[in-house]
Protein backbone atom coordinates (compact mmCIF):
# COMPACT_ATOMS: atom_id res chain seq x y z
CA UNK A 1 0.00 0.00 0.00
CA UNK A 2 1.17 3.53 -0.78
CA UNK A 3 1.45 6.11 1.97
CA UNK A 4 2.03 9.83 1.70
CA UNK A 5 4.12 11.27 4.49
CA UNK A 6 3.89 15.04 4.82
CA UNK A 7 6.39 16.93 6.95
CA UNK A 8 5.34 19.94 9.01
CA UNK A 9 7.62 22.13 11.10
CA UNK A 10 8.01 25.67 12.35
CA UNK A 11 10.95 27.17 10.40
CA UNK A 12 12.64 28.44 13.57
CA UNK A 13 12.59 24.93 15.06
CA UNK A 14 14.78 23.53 12.28
CA UNK A 15 18.57 23.62 12.47
CA UNK A 16 19.84 26.76 10.72
CA UNK A 17 21.50 26.52 7.32
CA UNK A 18 25.28 26.42 7.54
CA UNK A 19 25.48 24.91 11.03
CA UNK A 20 26.94 21.45 11.71
CA UNK A 21 23.47 20.41 12.97
CA UNK A 22 22.04 21.32 9.58
CA UNK A 23 24.64 19.24 7.77
CA UNK A 24 23.99 16.29 10.09
CA UNK A 25 20.24 16.57 9.42
CA UNK A 26 20.76 16.65 5.66
CA UNK A 27 22.99 13.59 5.96
CA UNK A 28 20.13 11.81 7.68
CA UNK A 29 17.70 12.79 4.92
CA UNK A 30 20.07 11.55 2.24
CA UNK A 31 20.62 8.23 4.04
CA UNK A 32 16.96 7.60 4.86
CA UNK A 33 15.97 5.75 1.70
CA UNK A 34 18.83 3.28 2.04
CA UNK A 35 18.45 2.90 5.80
CA UNK A 36 14.75 2.06 5.58
CA UNK A 37 14.81 -0.10 2.47
CA UNK A 38 13.91 -3.25 4.42
CA UNK A 39 10.86 -1.55 5.95
CA UNK A 40 9.38 0.41 3.06
CA UNK A 41 10.14 1.31 -0.52
CA UNK A 42 10.88 4.94 -1.31
CA UNK A 43 8.84 6.05 -4.36
CA UNK A 44 9.28 9.81 -4.29
CA UNK A 45 10.11 12.62 -1.94
CA UNK A 46 11.07 16.28 -2.07
CA UNK A 47 11.73 19.19 0.19
CA UNK A 48 9.87 22.42 -0.53
CA UNK A 49 11.04 26.03 -0.75
CA UNK A 50 10.02 28.19 2.23
CA UNK A 51 6.37 29.08 2.65
CA UNK A 52 7.01 32.69 1.59
CA UNK A 53 7.34 31.36 -1.96
CA UNK A 54 3.87 29.79 -1.96
CA UNK A 55 0.96 30.94 -4.11
CA UNK A 56 -2.56 29.69 -3.46
CA UNK A 57 -5.09 29.52 -6.27
CA UNK A 58 -8.78 28.83 -6.53
CA UNK A 59 -11.27 29.04 -9.36
CA UNK A 60 -14.79 30.33 -8.74
CA UNK A 61 -17.39 30.91 -11.44
CA UNK A 62 -14.71 30.41 -14.02
CA UNK A 63 -12.49 33.11 -12.55
CA UNK A 64 -9.06 32.34 -11.20
CA UNK A 65 -8.17 33.98 -7.89
CA UNK A 66 -4.61 33.86 -6.65
CA UNK A 67 -3.34 34.62 -3.19
CA UNK A 68 0.17 35.31 -2.01
CA UNK A 69 0.99 32.76 0.65
CA UNK A 70 0.07 29.25 1.81
CA UNK A 71 -3.43 27.73 1.93
CA UNK A 72 -3.54 27.94 5.73
CA UNK A 73 -1.72 30.37 8.01
CA UNK A 74 -0.23 28.12 10.64
CA UNK A 75 2.89 28.19 12.73
CA UNK A 76 4.06 24.86 11.34
CA UNK A 77 4.37 24.73 7.59
CA UNK A 78 4.36 21.93 5.06
CA UNK A 79 8.03 21.55 4.27
CA UNK A 80 8.30 18.36 2.27
CA UNK A 81 6.88 14.94 1.55
CA UNK A 82 7.63 11.30 0.95
CA UNK A 83 5.65 8.80 -1.05
CA UNK A 84 6.43 5.26 0.06
CA UNK A 85 5.20 1.75 -0.54
CA UNK A 86 4.79 -0.15 2.75
CA UNK A 87 3.09 -3.41 3.73
CA UNK A 88 1.00 -1.81 6.48
CA UNK A 89 0.59 1.23 8.71
CA UNK A 90 3.13 -0.03 11.23
CA UNK A 91 5.84 -0.10 8.58
CA UNK A 92 4.85 3.37 7.34
CA UNK A 93 4.98 4.68 10.92
CA UNK A 94 8.41 3.13 11.40
CA UNK A 95 9.63 4.98 8.30
CA UNK A 96 8.05 8.23 9.53
CA UNK A 97 9.77 7.93 12.90
CA UNK A 98 13.16 8.03 11.16
CA UNK A 99 12.50 11.31 9.35
CA UNK A 100 14.41 14.12 11.10
CA UNK A 101 11.36 16.43 10.91
CA UNK A 102 9.56 14.06 13.31
CA UNK A 103 11.92 15.30 16.05
CA UNK A 104 11.35 19.06 15.71
CA UNK A 105 8.00 19.06 13.88
CA UNK A 106 5.39 16.47 12.89
CA UNK A 107 4.92 13.90 10.17
CA UNK A 108 1.43 13.09 8.96
CA UNK A 109 0.95 9.60 7.55
CA UNK A 110 -1.94 9.05 5.14
CA UNK A 111 -2.80 6.09 2.93
CA UNK A 112 -3.07 6.92 -0.75
CA UNK A 113 -6.47 6.31 -2.34
CA UNK A 114 -6.65 3.19 -4.48
CA UNK A 115 -9.01 3.08 -7.46
CA UNK B 1 -33.00 -24.90 24.94
CA UNK B 2 -34.69 -22.87 22.21
CA UNK B 3 -32.60 -21.83 19.20
CA UNK B 4 -33.02 -18.21 20.33
CA UNK B 5 -31.70 -18.91 23.82
CA UNK B 6 -28.84 -21.03 22.49
CA UNK B 7 -27.84 -18.34 20.00
CA UNK B 8 -27.79 -15.66 22.71
CA UNK B 9 -25.63 -17.87 24.87
CA UNK B 10 -23.19 -18.75 22.10
CA UNK B 11 -22.87 -15.10 21.09
CA UNK B 12 -22.37 -13.87 24.63
CA UNK B 13 -19.66 -16.48 25.21
CA UNK B 14 -18.01 -16.70 21.81
CA UNK B 15 -18.72 -13.51 19.90
CA UNK B 16 -15.19 -12.13 20.40
CA UNK B 17 -13.64 -15.39 19.34
CA UNK B 18 -15.85 -15.71 16.27
CA UNK B 19 -15.26 -12.13 15.26
CA UNK B 20 -11.49 -12.46 15.68
CA UNK B 21 -11.43 -15.64 13.58
CA UNK B 22 -13.58 -14.00 10.91
CA UNK B 23 -11.56 -10.78 10.68
CA UNK B 24 -8.38 -12.75 10.14
CA UNK B 25 -10.03 -14.66 7.29
CA UNK B 26 -12.21 -11.97 5.76
CA UNK B 27 -9.51 -9.33 6.13
CA UNK B 28 -11.95 -6.55 6.93
CA UNK B 29 -13.42 -5.58 10.29
CA UNK B 30 -16.76 -4.26 9.04
CA UNK B 31 -17.38 -7.09 6.57
CA UNK B 32 -16.60 -9.64 9.29
CA UNK B 33 -19.06 -8.00 11.68
CA UNK B 34 -21.77 -7.83 9.02
CA UNK B 35 -21.20 -11.46 8.07
CA UNK B 36 -21.48 -12.59 11.68
CA UNK B 37 -24.71 -10.68 12.10
CA UNK B 38 -26.18 -12.24 8.95
CA UNK B 39 -25.03 -15.69 10.08
CA UNK B 40 -26.75 -15.18 13.42
CA UNK B 41 -29.96 -14.21 11.66
CA UNK B 42 -29.93 -17.32 9.49
CA UNK B 43 -29.03 -19.47 12.50
CA UNK B 44 -32.37 -18.58 14.05
CA UNK B 45 -34.24 -19.75 10.96
CA UNK B 46 -32.08 -22.76 10.25
CA UNK B 47 -31.76 -24.09 13.79
CA UNK B 48 -35.52 -23.72 14.28
CA UNK B 49 -36.18 -25.78 11.18
CA UNK B 50 -33.37 -28.33 11.02
CA UNK B 51 -32.47 -28.58 14.66
CA UNK B 52 -29.55 -27.30 16.68
CA UNK B 53 -26.09 -28.23 15.28
CA UNK B 54 -23.53 -30.19 17.31
CA UNK B 55 -21.17 -27.22 17.39
CA UNK B 56 -23.14 -23.99 17.22
CA UNK B 57 -19.95 -21.89 17.22
CA UNK B 58 -18.43 -23.84 14.33
CA UNK B 59 -21.73 -23.61 12.45
CA UNK B 60 -21.76 -19.83 12.90
CA UNK B 61 -18.17 -19.53 11.69
CA UNK B 62 -18.85 -21.43 8.47
CA UNK B 63 -22.13 -19.65 7.85
CA UNK B 64 -20.44 -16.30 8.38
CA UNK B 65 -17.64 -17.23 5.95
CA UNK B 66 -20.30 -17.98 3.32
CA UNK B 67 -22.02 -14.69 4.08
CA UNK B 68 -18.69 -12.88 3.69
CA UNK B 69 -18.17 -14.50 0.27
CA UNK B 70 -21.68 -13.39 -0.70
CA UNK B 71 -20.87 -9.92 0.56
CA UNK B 72 -17.76 -9.68 -1.62
CA UNK B 73 -19.72 -11.01 -4.61
CA UNK B 74 -22.47 -8.42 -4.14
CA UNK B 75 -19.87 -5.70 -4.16
CA UNK B 76 -19.83 -3.88 -7.48
CA UNK B 77 -16.04 -3.65 -7.52
CA UNK B 78 -15.87 -7.43 -7.70
CA UNK B 79 -12.55 -7.52 -9.54
CA UNK B 80 -10.73 -6.11 -6.54
CA UNK B 81 -12.00 -8.87 -4.30
CA UNK B 82 -11.30 -11.89 -6.48
CA UNK B 83 -8.34 -12.93 -4.32
CA UNK B 84 -10.28 -12.49 -1.09
CA UNK B 85 -13.11 -14.66 -2.42
CA UNK B 86 -10.71 -17.38 -3.53
CA UNK B 87 -9.09 -17.53 -0.12
CA UNK B 88 -12.41 -17.60 1.67
CA UNK B 89 -13.90 -20.23 -0.62
CA UNK B 90 -10.93 -22.47 0.07
CA UNK B 91 -11.26 -21.86 3.78
CA UNK B 92 -14.96 -22.61 3.69
CA UNK B 93 -14.58 -25.75 1.58
CA UNK B 94 -11.87 -27.12 3.86
CA UNK B 95 -14.50 -27.78 6.51
CA UNK B 96 -12.38 -27.05 9.52
CA UNK B 97 -13.15 -29.11 12.57
CA UNK B 98 -16.30 -27.38 13.77
CA UNK B 99 -15.37 -28.07 17.37
CA UNK B 100 -12.33 -25.86 17.22
CA UNK B 101 -12.68 -22.26 16.26
CA UNK B 102 -9.12 -20.96 16.22
CA UNK B 103 -8.43 -18.20 18.71
CA UNK B 104 -7.29 -15.01 16.99
CA UNK B 105 -8.38 -12.68 19.77
CA UNK B 106 -4.85 -11.59 20.61
CA UNK B 107 -4.44 -10.16 17.12
CA UNK B 108 -7.84 -8.52 17.41
CA UNK B 109 -7.00 -6.79 20.68
CA UNK B 110 -3.73 -5.45 19.29
CA UNK B 111 -5.67 -3.98 16.37
CA UNK B 112 -8.38 -2.48 18.60
CA UNK B 113 -5.75 -0.88 20.86
CA UNK B 114 -3.50 0.39 18.06
CA UNK B 115 -1.92 3.75 18.94
CA UNK B 116 -3.08 5.16 15.58
CA UNK B 117 -6.59 5.21 17.08
CA UNK B 118 -7.74 7.74 19.64
CA UNK B 119 -7.70 6.38 23.20
CA UNK B 120 -11.47 6.59 23.64
CA UNK B 121 -11.91 4.72 20.36
CA UNK B 122 -9.53 1.99 21.54
CA UNK B 123 -11.61 1.48 24.68
CA UNK B 124 -14.91 1.52 22.77
CA UNK B 125 -13.69 -0.87 20.08
CA UNK B 126 -12.29 -3.29 22.66
CA UNK B 127 -15.53 -3.32 24.64
CA UNK B 128 -17.56 -3.84 21.48
CA UNK B 129 -15.37 -6.46 19.79
CA UNK B 130 -13.83 -8.46 22.63
CA UNK B 131 -16.21 -7.99 25.53
CA UNK B 132 -19.27 -8.30 23.30
CA UNK B 133 -20.99 -5.16 24.57
CA UNK B 134 -23.62 -3.82 22.20
CA UNK B 135 -23.21 -0.36 20.70
CA UNK B 136 -25.88 1.09 23.06
CA UNK B 137 -24.02 -0.43 26.02
CA UNK B 138 -20.71 1.05 24.87
CA UNK B 139 -22.43 4.42 24.37
CA UNK B 140 -23.78 4.21 27.94
CA UNK B 141 -20.27 3.69 29.31
CA UNK B 142 -19.23 7.06 27.88
CA UNK B 143 -22.63 8.71 28.42
CA UNK B 144 -22.72 9.17 24.65
CA UNK B 145 -25.69 9.11 22.33
CA UNK B 146 -25.91 5.73 20.59
CA UNK B 147 -25.67 7.25 17.10
CA UNK B 148 -22.51 9.15 18.03
CA UNK B 149 -20.88 6.02 19.39
CA UNK B 150 -21.98 4.06 16.31
CA UNK B 151 -20.27 6.65 14.10
CA UNK B 152 -17.11 6.52 16.19
CA UNK B 153 -16.98 2.73 15.85
CA UNK B 154 -17.58 2.71 12.12
CA UNK B 155 -15.04 5.48 11.52
CA UNK B 156 -12.51 3.40 13.44
CA UNK B 157 -13.22 0.29 11.39
CA UNK B 158 -12.99 2.32 8.20
CA UNK B 159 -9.60 3.70 9.29
CA UNK B 160 -8.35 0.22 10.18
CA UNK B 161 -9.22 -0.94 6.66
CA UNK B 162 -8.13 2.17 4.72
CA UNK B 163 -4.86 2.86 6.53
CA UNK B 164 -4.17 -0.87 6.78
CA UNK B 165 -3.66 -1.02 10.50
CA UNK B 166 -2.22 -4.52 10.75
CA UNK B 167 -4.24 -7.39 12.17
CA UNK B 168 -1.22 -8.96 13.77
CA UNK B 169 0.75 -9.50 16.92
CA UNK B 170 3.55 -6.89 16.82
CA UNK B 171 7.13 -7.99 16.29
CA UNK B 172 9.57 -8.14 19.21
CA UNK B 173 10.89 -4.57 18.80
CA UNK B 174 7.40 -3.03 18.97
CA UNK B 175 5.89 -5.50 21.41
CA UNK B 176 6.64 -3.83 24.78
CA UNK B 177 5.15 -0.49 23.72
CA UNK B 178 2.15 -2.01 21.98
CA UNK B 179 1.46 -4.35 24.88
CA UNK B 180 1.54 -1.34 27.18
CA UNK B 181 -1.05 0.34 24.96
CA UNK B 182 -3.31 -2.74 25.26
CA UNK B 183 -2.84 -3.00 29.03
CA UNK B 184 -3.54 0.70 29.44
CA UNK B 185 -6.89 0.23 27.70
CA UNK B 186 -7.69 -2.69 30.01
CA UNK B 187 -6.68 -0.61 33.03
CA UNK B 188 -8.77 2.38 31.89
CA UNK B 189 -11.80 0.11 31.50
CA UNK B 190 -11.18 -1.11 35.04
CA UNK B 191 -10.83 2.37 36.56
CA UNK B 192 -13.97 3.51 34.74
CA UNK B 193 -15.79 0.58 36.35
CA UNK B 194 -14.23 1.41 39.70
CA UNK B 195 -15.47 4.98 39.49
CA UNK B 196 -18.99 4.32 38.27
CA UNK B 197 -19.80 0.89 39.70
CA UNK B 198 -22.19 -1.34 37.77
CA UNK B 199 -24.38 1.72 37.15
CA UNK B 200 -24.79 1.25 33.41
CA UNK B 201 -25.84 -2.39 33.71
CA UNK B 202 -22.35 -3.43 32.62
CA UNK B 203 -19.74 -4.14 35.23
CA UNK B 204 -16.63 -2.73 33.61
CA UNK B 205 -14.39 -4.07 36.38
CA UNK B 206 -15.48 -7.60 35.46
CA UNK B 207 -14.94 -6.86 31.75
CA UNK B 208 -11.43 -5.57 32.46
CA UNK B 209 -10.56 -8.65 34.53
CA UNK B 210 -11.96 -10.85 31.76
CA UNK B 211 -9.67 -9.09 29.27
CA UNK B 212 -6.63 -9.34 31.53
CA UNK B 213 -7.24 -13.07 32.05
CA UNK B 214 -7.72 -13.52 28.31
CA UNK B 215 -4.42 -11.76 27.64
CA UNK B 216 -2.70 -13.88 30.24
CA UNK B 217 -3.92 -17.07 28.55
CA UNK B 218 -3.11 -15.86 25.01
CA UNK B 219 0.23 -14.20 25.79
CA UNK B 220 1.69 -16.32 28.57
CA UNK B 221 5.09 -15.52 30.08
CA UNK B 222 4.57 -11.76 29.69
CA UNK B 223 5.34 -10.25 33.10
CA UNK B 224 3.57 -6.97 32.32
CA UNK B 225 0.35 -8.84 31.47
CA UNK B 226 0.65 -10.69 34.77
CA UNK B 227 1.41 -7.42 36.54
CA UNK B 228 -1.72 -5.80 35.12
CA UNK B 229 -3.89 -8.80 36.05
CA UNK B 230 -2.40 -8.81 39.57
CA UNK B 231 -3.06 -5.08 39.92
CA UNK B 232 -6.70 -5.52 38.92
CA UNK B 233 -7.25 -8.51 41.22
CA UNK B 234 -5.60 -6.88 44.25
CA UNK B 235 -7.60 -3.69 43.77
CA UNK B 236 -10.83 -5.56 43.07
CA UNK B 237 -10.39 -7.71 46.19
CA UNK B 238 -10.89 -4.60 48.34
CA UNK B 239 -14.02 -3.54 46.52
CA UNK B 240 -16.61 -4.40 49.21
CA UNK B 241 -14.66 -2.44 51.84
CA UNK B 242 -14.00 0.79 50.01
CA UNK B 243 -17.42 2.35 50.65
CA UNK B 244 -19.45 2.62 53.84
CA UNK B 245 -22.89 4.21 53.75
CA UNK B 246 -22.14 6.05 50.55
CA UNK B 247 -18.83 7.40 51.81
CA UNK B 248 -15.32 6.53 50.62
CA UNK B 249 -13.33 4.65 53.24
CA UNK B 250 -9.57 5.22 53.40
CA UNK B 251 -7.52 2.08 52.89
CA UNK B 252 -6.11 2.28 56.42
CA UNK B 253 -9.65 2.37 57.89
CA UNK B 254 -11.13 -0.41 55.76
CA UNK B 255 -12.71 -3.46 57.36
CA UNK B 256 -10.33 -6.15 56.19
CA UNK B 257 -12.87 -8.86 56.87
CA UNK B 258 -14.69 -7.53 53.81
CA UNK B 259 -11.70 -8.07 51.53
CA UNK B 260 -11.97 -10.96 49.10
CA UNK B 261 -9.08 -13.09 50.38
CA UNK B 262 -9.14 -15.58 47.51
CA UNK B 263 -8.92 -12.82 44.91
CA UNK B 264 -6.22 -11.00 46.87
CA UNK B 265 -4.12 -14.14 47.24
CA UNK B 266 -4.52 -14.96 43.56
CA UNK B 267 -3.34 -11.45 42.68
CA UNK B 268 -0.34 -11.70 45.00
CA UNK B 269 0.63 -15.11 43.59
CA UNK B 270 0.44 -13.83 40.00
CA UNK B 271 2.56 -10.83 40.98
CA UNK B 272 5.18 -13.20 42.42
CA UNK B 273 5.26 -15.13 39.14
CA UNK B 274 5.68 -11.88 37.22
CA UNK B 275 8.48 -10.44 39.34
CA UNK B 276 10.36 -13.77 39.26
CA UNK B 277 10.81 -13.22 35.51
CA UNK B 278 13.07 -10.24 36.30
CA UNK B 279 11.68 -8.01 33.55
CA UNK B 280 10.15 -5.16 35.52
CA UNK B 281 7.65 -2.71 34.04
CA UNK B 282 5.08 -0.12 35.07
CA UNK B 283 2.17 -2.51 35.66
CA UNK B 284 4.26 -4.79 37.85
CA UNK B 285 5.37 -1.77 39.87
CA UNK B 286 1.77 -0.59 40.32
CA UNK B 287 0.72 -4.08 41.41
CA UNK B 288 3.61 -4.22 43.89
CA UNK B 289 2.51 -0.86 45.33
CA UNK B 290 -1.09 -2.11 45.64
CA UNK B 291 0.22 -5.23 47.39
CA UNK B 292 2.33 -3.23 49.85
CA UNK B 293 -0.61 -0.97 50.63
CA UNK B 294 -2.55 -4.03 51.80
CA UNK B 295 -0.04 -4.75 54.55
CA UNK B 296 -0.28 -3.34 58.08
CA UNK B 297 1.64 -1.26 58.70
CA UNK B 298 2.34 -0.30 55.10
CA UNK B 299 6.00 -0.07 54.19
CA UNK B 300 6.00 3.56 53.05
CA UNK B 301 9.74 3.94 52.33
CA UNK B 302 9.45 0.94 50.01
CA UNK B 303 6.31 2.35 48.38
CA UNK B 304 8.10 5.68 47.84
CA UNK B 305 11.00 3.82 46.20
CA UNK B 306 8.55 2.04 43.89
CA UNK B 307 6.87 5.31 42.87
CA UNK B 308 10.29 6.70 42.08
CA UNK B 309 10.84 3.65 39.85
CA UNK B 310 7.42 4.09 38.26
CA UNK B 311 8.23 7.72 37.50
CA UNK B 312 11.01 6.52 35.20
CA UNK B 313 8.36 4.74 33.10
CA UNK B 314 5.56 7.27 33.43
CA UNK B 315 6.72 10.84 33.91
CA UNK B 316 3.28 12.14 34.85
CA UNK B 317 2.23 14.64 37.54
CA UNK B 318 -0.09 12.02 39.09
CA UNK B 319 2.84 9.66 39.70
CA UNK B 320 4.77 12.53 41.30
CA UNK B 321 1.76 13.26 43.52
CA UNK B 322 1.70 9.66 44.66
CA UNK B 323 5.43 9.85 45.32
CA UNK B 324 4.84 12.94 47.49
CA UNK B 325 2.17 11.10 49.51
CA UNK B 326 4.44 8.10 50.00
CA UNK B 327 7.33 10.35 51.07
CA UNK B 328 5.14 12.18 53.57
CA UNK B 329 3.91 8.89 55.02
CA UNK B 330 7.48 7.63 55.17
CA UNK B 331 8.37 10.63 57.33
CA UNK B 332 9.81 13.09 54.80
CA UNK B 333 7.17 15.79 55.06
CA UNK B 334 9.37 18.66 53.75
CA UNK B 335 10.24 16.69 50.60
CA UNK B 336 6.57 15.92 50.06
CA UNK B 337 5.58 19.58 50.47
CA UNK B 338 8.24 20.67 47.99
CA UNK B 339 6.85 18.24 45.38
CA UNK B 340 3.28 19.36 46.06
CA UNK B 341 4.28 23.01 45.58
CA UNK B 342 5.85 22.19 42.22
CA UNK B 343 2.74 20.33 41.04
CA UNK B 344 0.25 23.12 41.66
CA UNK B 345 -0.06 24.33 38.07
CA UNK B 346 -0.42 20.91 36.45
CA UNK B 347 -2.92 19.38 38.92
CA UNK B 348 -5.11 22.37 39.72
CA UNK B 349 -8.31 20.52 38.72
CA UNK B 350 -7.36 17.18 40.24
CA UNK B 351 -9.24 16.41 43.43
CA UNK B 352 -6.68 14.02 45.02
CA UNK B 353 -4.03 16.73 44.65
CA UNK B 354 -5.99 19.16 46.83
CA UNK B 355 -6.90 16.41 49.30
CA UNK B 356 -3.20 15.58 49.68
CA UNK B 357 -2.31 19.26 50.11
CA UNK B 358 -4.99 19.59 52.80
CA UNK B 359 -3.65 16.62 54.72
CA UNK B 360 -0.02 17.66 54.61
CA UNK B 361 -0.53 21.41 55.12
CA UNK B 362 -2.41 20.41 58.26
CA UNK B 363 0.43 18.19 59.40
CA UNK B 364 2.89 21.00 58.75
CA UNK B 365 0.78 23.29 60.91
CA UNK B 366 -0.66 25.55 58.21
CA UNK B 367 -4.35 25.18 59.05
CA UNK B 368 -5.60 28.07 56.95
CA UNK B 369 -4.07 26.69 53.76
CA UNK B 370 -5.23 23.20 54.74
CA UNK B 371 -8.80 24.39 55.05
CA UNK B 372 -8.70 26.13 51.68
CA UNK B 373 -7.31 22.96 50.08
CA UNK B 374 -10.17 20.90 51.56
CA UNK B 375 -12.66 23.38 50.12
CA UNK B 376 -11.14 22.95 46.68
CA UNK B 377 -11.00 19.15 47.02
CA UNK B 378 -14.64 18.90 48.10
CA UNK B 379 -15.72 21.10 45.21
CA UNK B 380 -14.02 18.74 42.73
CA UNK B 381 -15.03 15.44 44.39
CA UNK B 382 -17.63 12.79 43.59
CA UNK B 383 -20.43 12.58 46.21
CA UNK B 384 -18.80 9.63 48.02
CA UNK B 385 -15.41 11.34 48.16
CA UNK B 386 -17.00 14.67 49.09
CA UNK B 387 -18.67 13.06 52.10
CA UNK B 388 -15.36 11.68 53.27
CA UNK B 389 -13.44 14.92 52.63
CA UNK B 390 -16.11 17.08 54.31
CA UNK B 391 -15.77 15.02 57.44
CA UNK B 392 -12.00 15.47 57.38
CA UNK B 393 -12.49 19.19 56.90
CA UNK B 394 -14.93 19.39 59.83
CA UNK B 395 -12.43 17.52 61.98
CA UNK B 396 -9.76 20.04 61.00
CA UNK B 397 -12.08 23.00 61.76
CA UNK B 398 -12.72 21.63 65.24
CA UNK B 399 -8.98 21.30 65.92
CA UNK B 400 -8.42 24.77 64.55
CA UNK B 401 -11.05 26.25 66.86
CA UNK B 402 -9.42 24.53 69.84
CA UNK B 403 -6.06 25.78 68.72
CA UNK B 404 -7.24 29.36 68.21
CA UNK B 405 -8.80 29.38 71.70
CA UNK B 406 -5.54 28.24 73.27
CA UNK B 407 -2.80 30.83 73.71
CA UNK B 408 0.09 29.29 71.84
CA UNK B 409 3.43 31.04 71.54
CA UNK B 410 4.58 28.96 68.60
CA UNK B 411 1.39 28.79 66.62
CA UNK B 412 2.27 25.25 65.67
CA UNK B 413 -0.46 22.74 65.25
CA UNK B 414 0.23 19.09 65.87
CA UNK B 415 -3.22 17.68 66.35
CA UNK B 416 -3.32 15.17 63.51
CA UNK B 417 0.29 14.29 63.55
CA UNK B 418 -0.21 10.97 65.25
CA UNK B 419 -2.96 9.99 62.89
CA UNK B 420 -1.92 8.29 59.73
CA UNK B 421 -2.90 9.40 56.29
CA UNK B 422 -6.33 8.94 54.89
CA UNK B 423 -5.18 9.48 51.37
CA UNK B 424 -3.58 6.28 50.41
CA UNK B 425 -5.83 5.05 47.73
CA UNK B 426 -4.69 7.26 44.94
CA UNK B 427 -4.81 5.88 41.48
Amino acid sequence: MKYMLTLYAAPEAEPAYGTPEFDAMMGEYFGLEEKMKDTATFLAGEGLQPVQTATTLRKRDGRVETMDGPFAETREHLGGFYLIEAPDLDAALRFAAEIPAARYGSVEVRPVMEY
Amino acid sequence: MTPQALLSRVLSEDRGRLLAALISRVGDFQRAEDALQEAAASALVHWGRAGVPASPTGWLLRAALRKAIDGYRRDTTLARHRDAIAVLAEEEAAEPDPQTVPDDRLRLIFTCCHPALEEKTRIALTLRSLCGLTTPQVAAVFLDVEATMGQRLSRAKAKIAAARIPYAIPGPEDLPERLNSVLTVVYLIFTAGYAQGPATGTDLCDEAIFLARLLQSLAPDQPEVEGALALLLITHARRAARMRQGETVALSDQDRALWDRALLNEGLAILDTATARRRPGPFQIKAAIAALQCQTPADWPQIAALYLGLYRHETTPVVRLNLAVALAEAGSLPDALAILAALEASLTDYQPYHAACAEYFARAGDLTKAHAAYDRAVALATPADAAFLSRRRAHLAKKKAEHDARPSPTGRYEGTRARSSSLREFK
